[in-house]
């Protein structure tokens, strides 16, 4: 069943605090999501106030200040810091986003910081996202043709054509859409949940692609493609301001007219 | 340890190459309940406090006879596709799974063969 509550060793304690001294600006409390793997310690949220005054306006440079700063202990992915690479995805405020791309200044009261939900943690704001690379990896992401490319040139499309993929190659696979849908929490297992099917999407309407049919098999499923019921989250939350329940209604509507 | 590789967890089983039919077979019956439940509201609204007898006989005019077959048959086999993906969904212990589907789907089934029954023998003025 379901399962509405932690089992007892992953329920959350309240850690340390850690208070800014003569701040000269604002001070704004962060609340964050701490767990680590060596110790017995239950995951705890550890409090550490900033002054604002001497801190960069994103989510990111708040945890950079922290860990250069305050406690080198924290633990969190980043590297574009500008909304490209996917690597800062975080629950923040309740909303999965990137950290890089969201202001502290959007956020009122204190600035709640958590890993990514329903996911298995490897330490502190940092979760295993090994199974969903391999359901990508699974959908096989490349172009599959019977036609040799040309010898002399680029397999040519339309600018019509072009436009059908531009929104989903625009997915950076930061996983925010996936980890805020509670099909994927419950059945994230066998359900490919909407990251993955944005792109599967992305290569069934790709008009250079000729596997678009074994592309559709593959998806045929009660479980990798039917456990989305239109919850919409992954559409709410996308910090790229894509569609992925757009798509997966999209790929529905393909296994009705291939029928 | 783990020695299955990750790609090997993603594949699991393969595709079913089913769901098309049970997802399209929602929305039909979806569609048709529409017209068969607001009809059906607005009669029984208008019904309200009527005789035993006068309601019988509504019952059993062959055009409301057939149309409370129809619903009846759409209820309980939407409410069969629908509670099915219920089940799917927050029942992970396999056999526990497939045992409360079976049942669920013997109960629809025994529930519409009442209902029809029901009215059939009105109908036919049994």
């Amino acid at each position: 069943m379901a399962q509405l509550k932690l089992p007892v060793n992953s329920r959350m304690t309240e850690g340390k605090t850690w208070r800014a001294e003569g701040a000269k600006g604002d001070v704004r409390r962060f609340r964050v999501y701490r767990w680590n793997p060596d110790d017995e310690a239950n995951p705890h949220v550890d409090t550490y106030e900033l002054d604002m005054a001497e801190c960069g306006p994103m989510v990111l440079d708040a945890l950079i200040k922290i860990k250069n700063e305050i406690d080198p202990t924290l633990t969190f992915r980043r590297s574009c810091r500008e909304g490209i690479c996917g690597s800062c995805a975080m629950n923040i405020d309740g909303t999965n986003t990137l950290a890089c791309t969201k202001a502290c200044g959007d956020v009122d009261g204190d600035v709640k910081i958590y890993p990514l939900p329903h996911m298995p943690v490897v330490k502190d704001l940092v979760p295993d996202l090994t199974h969903f690379y391999a359901q990508y990896a699974s959908i096989k992401p490349w172009i599959q043709t019977q036609t040799p490319a040309p010898p002399d040139r680029e397999r040519l499309q339309s600018p019509e054509d072009q436009a059908r993929i531009n929104q989903p190659s625009a997915c950076i696979l930061c996983a925010c859409c996936s980890t805020s849908c509670p099909s994927y929490w419950w059945n994230g297992d066998r359900y490919l949940g909407p990251a993955v099917l944005l792109q599967a999407y992305r290569w069934i309407v790709d008009s250079r692609d000729e596997a678009t049919g074994e592309r559709l098999d593959a998806l045929e499923d009660p479980f990798k493609l039917y456990r989305c019921h239109t919850i919409m989250n992954c559409t709410n939350t996308c910090p790229k301001g894509l569609n992925p329940a757009k798509a997966i209604a999209e790929i529905k509507k393909l296994m009705v007219a291939r029928r | 340890m783990r020695y299955r590789t990750p790609i090997k967890g993603a594949l699991g089983l393969g595709s079913a190459k089913d769901g098309v039919h049970h997802w399209w077979m929602q929305r039909l019956t979806a569609i048709a309940l529409v017209p068969l439940v607001l009809w059906f509201s607005f009669s029984l609204i208008s019904y309200a406090g009527a005789d035993y007898e006068v309601v019988r006989e509504w019952i059993a005019s062959p055009l409301v006879a057939v149309l409370l077959v129809v619903l009846l048959a759409s209820v309980f086999f939407h409410a069969q596709l629908g509670l099915q993906v219920v089940l799917e969904d927050y029942i992970h212990l396999e056999w526990l799974r497939i045992a409360s589907i079976v049942l669920m789907k013997f109960a629809t089934v025994l529930l519409a063969l009442a209902g029809i029954l029901a009215v059939l023998r009105i109908a036919l003025g049994a």
